[in-house]
C-alpha cells in the first residue's frame, strides 16, 4: 500500500486559498496556520515528554513583543525579527524551565503557571517597553513587496501575501518539529514521557531531556507568537495571559495529543468553531464549551486519534483478509 | 564488582537498610533475600542512585557512586529490573528495547538521524535470545505479565550491562514461568558471563542459582555466604526460614 503524501496535498491546498479571493478565507486560515503551530509546540511537552504546561502563553507571548519590538522600533527586517522572536522565548523557557522541571505532575503544571503570569504581570506593566496595557498597535507587515512582481502572486492582497509568508515558516517549522519527534531525541522524549523511572535507568538523564524540549517548545511558540502579533497587528499583554495558555491545551486535546498533526487539526476545528459560533449567538463561550465536551467524548483520543485508530482499524481487517494468517499483531503507532 | 558499606538509610525514624556490607565479585551469581519488608528493594535503590543513602558507601568497579544519580550509574554498565514491572507500555517491544540501545550508546541527543533505523540488528537478535521476536510490532502494554518481564530484561540488556540487579525477576509468575525465566537468566547470564545480584522470594530459584546469598532481616544483614552456609545459619532458620515451613 502506497502511502499518500497528506502533509503535502493539504500544504499545497493552503498554498491555494488565496486563490478564493476572500479576505475571510485568508483571515481564518492565517489564524489556523499560526495557531497550529502554537498548539504543535505546546504537544512536544504535552504529547511526547508528557509534561503539562499551564503557562505556555509566556514564550508566545515573548515571542511576539519581541518580534514587534524590533519591527516596530528598530525597523528591523521580518526575517531576523522572527529568528530572535524564537530565540528570546526559548531563552526565557530556559531559565524557567530550569526549576520547572525540577517539579513534576500538577506542581510543574502550577509552576508554569506562575511563570507565566510573571511575563503577563511585566508585559502589563513595563509601559516604556512594551506599551503596557494599550500593548503595541500598529505592528507593521513585513517587507513582501517583491511577491507584487510575481505573477499570480501579484494580484493578491498584503494580507494574501503575509498568509503564504505564514504558512511557509510555519512549513519550515513543522518539518523541524517532525525531524525532532523522528529523531533518537524523539524517542528519547517518548521513553520519559511513559515511564521516567526507568528511563533514568536506560541512562537517560530525565531532567536535561525535559529542559531541552521545554527549550524547543518555547521556541516554537515564540515563533507562532511573533507571526501572530504581526497578523494582529498588535500585540497586548493578553498573549500572555493563562487564558491564552489554556487555548493550545484546548486544541491539542481536542486534535489528539498522541499523534503528530492532532494539534493542527484541534487548531483549525476550535477556529472555525468559534467563527461559526460567534456568527450565530452572544453566547457563543456556552455552545462552544457545550460543542467542545460533545467533540471531546465522541471523539476521544482527540479528532485525529479517532481518525487514525479507525484507519488503523481498517487497515488490519483488509490485512487479515489478503492474508490467510491472520496474525497481525494489534500495532499502535503513536506517531 | 560491587561493594557497599555501611549502607543506611531511613524513612521518617524507620530504619529500611541498616548498616549493611555486602560484596559482589565478577562474574558471581549473588542473591539477596528475606521476609516482606526486610528492605530489599530500597538496598536495590541505593545502589542504583534511586535513593540517596542516609551514611555509608557504595562502590562500583572501584568507584565511588554512593549519591549518584541513576543515569550516570548505569552508563557505567549496571542494569536493573524492577519489582513492579517497569516498561514503556505505549512503545512497541520493538523500540522498548531499541530506546535502550539508543540512549545507552549516547545517541539521545541526535537530531540528525532517524530513530527508526537505528540499532534494527541488534534489537531484532536481543528480542529473538528473549523468545519475544513474534511480539515485536505489539504494543508492548497489551503483553502478558510474563512477557512484560522479558521486555523488562531486554530492556535491561540492551544496556549491555556488566552487572545487573533483578528485584524479584519472577514475581506474579506461574510455576511454569519461572521456571522458563529462570533458566532465560541462566544462559543470558552465562552468554554474557554477566554479574548477577537478584531478590527472590521463591527459595528454591536461589538455592538452585545462586552462589553467595545474603540474607536481610528488618534492615539488617544476618547471614551471608554459600547457599549451603546460609540454609545451616541458625539466625536465619529462626527469622526466615522457620517462619516459612
Amino acid at each position: 500500500m502506497k502511502r499518500v503524501p497528506w502533509t503535502l496535498i493539504v500544504f499545497a491546498a493552503g498554498l491555494l486559498v488565496p486563490l478564493l479571493g476572500s479576505r475571510f478565507y485568508t483571515f481564518v486560515a492565517t489564524d489556523i496556520v499560526i495557531l497550529s503551530l502554537f498548539a504543535m509546540s505546546l504537544n512536544l511537552l504535552l504529547g511526547y515528554t508528557g509534561l503539562v504546561s499551564f503557562g505556555h502563553a509566556a514564550y508566545f507571548g515573548i515571542g511576539a513583543y519581541t518580534c514587534a519590538l524590533l519591527m516596530k522600533h528598530a525597523n528591523a527586517p521580518f526575517v531576523p525579527s522572527l529568528i530572535a522572536a524564537g530565540l528570546m522565548a526559548a531563552a526565557a523557557a530556559l531559565l524557567f524551565g530550569f526549576f520547572c522541571v525540577r517539579l513534576t505532575r500538577i506542581y510543574f503544571a502550577m509552576l508554569t503557571l506562575a511563570f507565566a503570569q510573571i511575563v503577563w504581570a511585566i508585559c502589563f506593566k513595563w509601559n516604556d517597553v512594551t506599551g503596557g496595557e494599550q500593548g503595541l498597535p500598529n505592528v507593521p507587515y513585513p517587507g513582501l513587496d517583491w511577491m507584487g512582481s510575481v505573477p499570480v502572486l501579484g494580484g493578491f492582497r498584503v494580507a494574501d501575501h503575509f498568509y503564504l509568508c505564514a504558512l511557509s515558516v510555519v512549513a519550515l517549522c513543522f518539518a523541524g518539529l517532525r525531524r525532532i519527534v523522528d529523531a533518537p531525541f524523539g524517542r528519547v522524549l517518548t521513553v520519559i514521557r511513559d515511564n521516567a523511572e526507568r528511563a533514568q535507568f536506560i541512562g537517560v538523564n530525565v531532567r536535561a531531556y525535559q529542559l531541552a524540549a521545554f527549550v524547543l517548545a518555547g521556541f516554537f511558540a515564540g515563533i507562532s507568537g511573533g507571526l501572530f502579533g504581526i497578523f494582529n497587528r498588535g500585540v497586548f499583554p493578553d498573549f500572555a495571559f493563562w487564558t491564552k495558555s489554556a487555548e493550545p491545551l484546548i486544541m491539542t486535546i481536542l486534535g489528539g495529543m498522541g499523534s503528530f498533526w492532532g494539534p493542527a487539526v484541534g487548531a483549525a476545528a476550535f477556529i472555525v468553531l468559534n467563527q461559526q459560533i460567534t456568527s450565530y449567538t452572544e453566547y457563543w463561550p456556552l455552545t462552544m464549551g457545550t460543542v467542545l465536551i460533545v467533540l471531546l467524548f465522541v471523539f476521544p483520543g482527540g479528532i485525529a486519534g479517532t481518525l487514525l485508530g479507525l484507519l488503523e482499524r481498517g487497515r488490519v481487517r483488509a490485512g487479515r483478509g489478503g492474508t490467510a494468517a491472520g496474525a497481525a499483531p494489534m500495532v499502535k503507532r503513536n506517531a | 564488582m560491587l561493594e557497599v558499606s555501611g549502607l543506611s538509610k531511613a524513612f521518617d525514624g524507620f530504619t529500611a537498610v541498616d548498616k549493611v556490607d555486602f560484596a559482589v565479585r565478577r562474574g558471581e551469581i549473588a542473591a539477596v533475600i528475606g521476609p516482606n519488608g526486610a528492605g530489599k528493594s530500597t538496598f536495590f535503590n541505593l545502589i542504583t542512585g534511586h535513593l540517596k543513602p542516609d551514611a555509608g558507601r557504595v562502590l562500583f568497579k572501584q568507584r565511588d557512586v554512593t549519591g549518584a544519580p541513576p543515569h550516570r550509574i548505569c552508563l557505567m554498565g549496571m542494569g536493573r529490573s524492577f519489582q513492579r514491572t517497569n516498561i514503556f507500555p505505549k512503545l512497541t517491544v520493538f523500540e522498548n528495547v531499541q530506546a535502550a540501545f539508543i540512549t545507552h550508546r549516547r545517541r539521545g541527543s541526535n537530531f540528525w538521524s532517524l530513530s527508526d533505523s537505528l540499532y534494527r540488528g541488534e534489537t531484532e537478535a536481543l528480542l529473538g535470545s528473549l523468545g519475544l521476536a513474534d511480539q515485536a510490532d505489539a504494543t508492548s502494554a497489551v503483553l502478558s505479565h510474563g512477557n512484560q518481564k522479558q521486555v523488562e530484561l531486554g530492556i535491561a540488556l540492551a544496556c549491555d550491562p556488566e552487572i545487573l540487579l533483578l528485584d524479584e525477576p519472577t514475581a506474579g509468575m506461574s510455576a511454569a514461568e519461572t521456571r522458563d525465566t529462570i533458566r532465560l537468566i541462566q544462559r543470558i547470564a552465562a552468554e554474557r558471563a554477566l554479574t548477577l545480584l537478584f531478590t527472590e522470594h521463591d527459595m528454591e530459584v536461589v538455592f538452585s542459582i545462586a552462589q553467595k546469598i545474603a540474607v536481610l532481616h528488618q534492615g539488617r544483614l544476618i547471614a551471608e555466604g554459600t547457599p549451603e552456609a546460609v540454609q545451616q545459619n541458625p539466625d536465619v532458620r529462626r527469622v526466615y526460614l522457620g517462619e516459612r515451613h
